[in-house]
């Protein structure tokens, strides 16, 4: 090209630069994009191995002006193929321009939350890679650790938020070398200690483990010796992925959309190791016998073997009436396990078939299941006492229900036990409000979906598809006719019950006991007493206490709309949406109009202001159901 | 059309206790009766007499503690005991004596049966848990003085011993022992050497109880689970899996192979003793006369093949005596 004279050299890059800049400042924000998808791959190879490339682009970035940096610095951030990439490409730049600090080390990380993982691993890899940079990487990641553990920012800031933070600081621990941790180790564990509180108080599984995995990494960071924290919890992709950012291989070229899946074996978790020499020694490999060689003559053929055809499976039997199995359950002998055993097993089946017998000890029965406790080591234990339980409510509902519902607020409980009390209500309920075949509770694919609450798992979320997939069919308005079978018609049998156990469950929220306070450190529980009472609400639908159920709900949500548990809130924006579906249109207009109105208003908050996506979408269907049910009364001619 | 198993011969109550442990004295010549010893976990000793059915004398020498393993030593005057006591009483029944002559303080509190060989005329050695966890115990007797204690490498993981046995070669030849471990393992130990020349993981549970003939250098095990392992001794001394064989239900107690060496008996959980063919474990008879746990099988030493009888010991407190394949 131009044979540059050495005196002028100085200059020239500079005014190159500036040339360059003025071209840039000419074009709109709209065209920032095509300039950088060419500017930025050229320069990364030109600055690959030639320094005074490197030097004009550093140049080039720092003369920038201030309006600009940010995008710029955005823009190179998300092309840059790899951290160093991009330090050849931006070199001390964070260091010395204040906007670009700002941009790298607040803005992207603290206040933006929807860059891809690769650009976090090139920002941060960026950051680690230059001595002056570490610095301001120490600092990012003591601001990252402030907001994670902090309850308020976890209140009030989205889930997808949370994950990015946490994926920031799992990243910035890998870049860190051991002396830095060192200065830093007290600082991280007293983040660690306060962030985990705030992150197991949560409603939310998610959230929960998140904080989990988090809280492991950072401990396994910072005790290089002795015991490590380790918390039990399921893997799944995300905590896979989350735990794959804690290692880096040292790659040159990482191109932003590879997931770092190879990375996870080598991750921290714990591995077992088996010594592998000594397996092989011991395994047992079979030597199969040679019979061909064994000419001898078989002399086991001389005996000849009795007939063992009444040779089967033990069977312990179990009793055959309900008061034997009380008499069982109760008993203090306990070396008859085995019929223990199998009285647990049998128990259900007897219950409903002897629904007389049942009737007269069924309040006995119900709160020697409510106590029953794992004597043995059965497979399913936990389903088997639910079902148990069910089955007896459900054959005598109105006296177990008083029963359970008042246990519910009693003493010396355990959350266990209360949230049993509450699934196995909800579990009876929906038996009891489904039509009968045959004298079976059978569930065809024509009616909505039978969904088994197991313990442990989130049933609020399958209820919810069910009220969702119920809402879609009313807000899509068409109506197919009953072109499918026809259903035999029979009593509704929870209508007789429904208030037996929908008005206990809710009268005595309010009162604080000694070992269970709703409204205070329990919201575990309110949480899913408010869910509950969704799904009683929903279940309530044509009976004759619906109205006065959807009353009072509607003013025991009212009071509690404020609660900061998300998990709560969406428990309460569901009970609107049962109540909006299963009190009559006309009810609704005649006998709430007032309190509907401020419930819109309230619905109108939610949907702008409350953090929580699940919340927001919630609002968002129960303005739409409001909508609905305007809708159709005014097409109804008076 | 395959018979229908037979019925007990006759059946031994009066032990007013689960019965654990079962041993029978019919060599001698005539005129001496023939005698079955049992172990009950009232702490008696029963002595019964098989002419009469009935018992002859009860001895009590575990301070009405379970006695868990009684064997002869030469002959039905001497008797060995071992007891939830944790004592090995030795006793001398000559001329209707009763008398505890000697014991040893084992310090074992688990159930693991001590191992009896004959060594010499007059000298035995005695293979029991030691009181450490997993080590294993050799005494010589009458002198009680230890011939070695078996200690598995650390970090083995054996667990506590569950089943003993003793056995040599030949008269004269090292004793060997076998240990059947918490773990699931069989351990093959050198006596004199006092080292483990070899270990093979048969089950995933412990295992109850093994039994070896040293003839085929084949074992037997049994254990908590379904599957009963025999395995193999080949001549570098390496234990290796020869078959397994499945249950229909899970649990034995006791295994013991018939001294000709042609059947075997195994006492089961499931309240039935099962007669398998020793040589390629074809099962021969399911006996099913028990209502609670079998704990313990004997086979009996008569001299007249067909005389011989196998005894089971059972939770329900009797002891079922059957004549089987005694005409072979």
């Amino acid at each position: 090209m131009l044979c540059i004279p050495q005196t002028q050299s100085c200059n020239y890059f500079p005014l190159l630069g500036d040339a360059v800049l003025q071209v840039l400042e000419k074009i709109s924000d709209s065209l920032r994009e095509e300039i950088l998808e060419v500017l930025v791959p050229r320069l990364t190879d030109l600055t690959k191995s030639d320094c005074i490339w490197q030097r004009i682009c550093w140049q080039l970035v720092e003369c920038v002006p201030d309006r600009w940096m940010e995008a710029v610095v955005l823009g190179f951030v998300q092309r840059a193929p790899g951290a160093n990439a991009l330090s050849r490409l931006l070199g001390n730049l964070v260091v010395k321009n204040k906007k670009a600090q700002f941009v790298v080390a607040q803005k992207m990380l603290l206040l933006q939350y929807g860059h891809t993982t690769a650009v976090l691993q090139n920002l941060l890899g960026y950051l680690s890679l230059d001595s002056i940079r570490r610095t301001l990487l120490l600092r990012v990641l003591q601001e990252l650790l402030e907001t994670w553990s902090s309850s308020s920012a976890m209140k009030h800031s989205p889930a997808e938020q949370q994950l990015y933070i946490s994926k920031a600081i799992l990243i910035c621990l890998s870049h860190l070398k051991e002396p830095e941790i060192a200065s830093c180790r007290q600082e991280l564990l007293t983040s660690m200690m306060e962030g985990v509180k705030c992150h197991l108080e949560s409603s939310l599984p998610p959230l929960r483990r998140l904080g989990m995995v988090v809280a492991e990494s950072i401990s396994l960071s910072i005790n290089t010796e002795g015991p490590v924290l380790k918390f039990e919890y399921e893997e799944d992709d995300e905590t896979r992925e989350l735990k794959s950012l804690l290692v880096q291989t040292p790659s040159f070229c990482v191109v932003p959309s590879l997931p770092d899946d190879e990375k996870s074996e080598k991750a921290g978790a714990a591995l077992p190791l088996v010594p592998e020499s000594n397996e092989k020694s011991y395994t047992a490999t079979p030597v199969m016998p040679d019979e061909e060689s064994d000419a001898e003559l078989d002399s086991d053929d001389d005996l000849i073997p009795y007939d063992m055809s009444e040779d089967k499976e033990l069977k312990i039997k179990a009793p055959m009436y309900i008061r034997d199995c009380i008499e069982v359950l109760t008993g203090s002998r306990s070396e008859d396990v085995d019929k223990w055993e199998a009285t647990v097993k049998a128990l259900e089946s007897l219950v409903r078939r002897n629904p007389a017998a049942t009737r007269e000890v069924s309040v006995e029965l119900a709160k020697i299941l409510l106590h029953l406790e794992e004597k043995t080591c059965i497979e399913g234990f936990v389903e088997l006492r639910q079902r148990a339980q069910v089955a007896v409510l459900t054959t005598d509902p109105i006296p177990v229900a008083k029963y359970l519902t008042s246990q519910f607020y009693s003493l010396n409980y355990s959350l266990r036990q209360r949230i049993d009390i509450l699934d196995v209500l909800v579990l009876a309920a929906q038996e009891l409000s489904c039509p009968k075949f045959h004298g079976k509770t059978k569930h065809s694919g024509v009616q909505k979906p039978c969904i088994q609450l197991l313990p442990g798992s989130d049933s609020s979320k399958d209820w919810r598809r069910i009220v969702d997939e119920r809402i879609k069919r009313k807000i899509r308005r068409f109506d197919t006719g009953r072109s499918r079978v026809e259903l035999v018609s029979c009593p509704n049998e929870f209508n007789s019950v429904a208030g037996y156990f929908f008005f206990p469950l809710i009268q005595h929220f309010d009162r604080p006991l000694t070992t269970f306070d709703l409204l205070g450190e329990d919201h575990l529980v309110l949480g899913r007493l408010v869910h509950t009472l969704a799904v009683l609400m929903y279940l309530a639908v044509n009976t004759v206490a619906v109205t006065a159920m959807g009353k009072a709900l509607l003013e025991f949500v009212w009071a509690l709309r404020f609660h900061t548990d998300p998990y709560v809130r969406q428990g309460l924006l569901s009970c609107i949406s049962s109540l909006l579906l299963s009190v009559p249109a006309e009810r609704i207009l005649a006998d709430m109009t007032e309190e509907l109105l401020e419930t819109q208003s309230w619905m109108g908050d939610v949907m702008e202001k409350d953090p929580d996506g699940d919340c927001r979408r919630l609002a968002l269907q129960n303005l739409l159901l409001m909508e609905n049910l305007k809708n159709k009364l005014e097409a109804v001619p008076s | 059309m395959a018979l229908p198993p037979p019925d007990p011969q006759f059946v031994l109550r009066g032990t007013s206790a689960p019965v654990h442990t079962l041993h029978f004295s019919c060599g001698g010549p005539e005129p001496d009766i023939p005698l079955l010893f049992s172990g009950s976990e009232n702490g008696f000793i029963h002595v019964w007499n098989l002419k009469t059915h009935r018992v002859d004398t009860a001895l009590d020498g575990h301070g009405r503690k379970s006695v868990y393993c009684v064997e002869t030593m030469g002959g039905k005057d001497r008797l060995l005991s071992q007891g939830r006591d944790q004592r090995i009483c030795l006793w001398d029944l000559a001329e209707g004596r009763t008398s505890v002559t000697d014991s040893v303080f084992t310090e074992h509190v688990g159930f693991c049966r001590c191992s009896l060989l004959k060594v010499a005329q007059g000298r035995w050695l005695i293979a029991m848990a030691a009181r450490s966890l997993e080590e294993v115990q050799i005494l010589e007797l009458p002198s009680k003085t230890s011939v070695c204690t078996l200690k598995p490498e650390v970090g083995a993981k054996l667990g506590m011993p569950m089943c003993l046995k003793l056995w040599q070669l030949s008269c004269g030849s090292q004793p060997v022992l076998l240990a059947g471990y918490e773990d699931g393992s069989v351990v093959l130990w050198n006596v004199p050497m006092g080292k483990a020349l070899s270990r093979l993981i048969c089950h995933q549970e412990p295992v109850m109880s093994l039994d070896f003939d040293s003839e085929k250098a084949k074992g037997i095990s049994g254990s908590s689970e379904k599957v009963l392992s025999i395995w193999s001794l080949n001549e570098q001394q390496n234990l290796q899996v020869y078959k397994t064989h499945e249950l229909v239900n899970a649990g034995i107690s006791d295994i013991t192979i018939r001294p000709d060496k042609k059947i075997l008996a195994t006492a089961g959980w499931d309240h039935r003793i099962r007669i398998f063919g020793w040589k390629k474990l074809k099962p021969l008879a399911v006996l099913d006369y028990h209502t609670a746990t079998v704990h313990c099988v004997s086979f009996s030493d008569h001299s007249n093949p067909r005389d011989r009888l196998l005894a089971a010991g059972s939770k329900d407190q009797r002891i079922s005596v059957w004549s089987i394949y005694a005409q072979t």
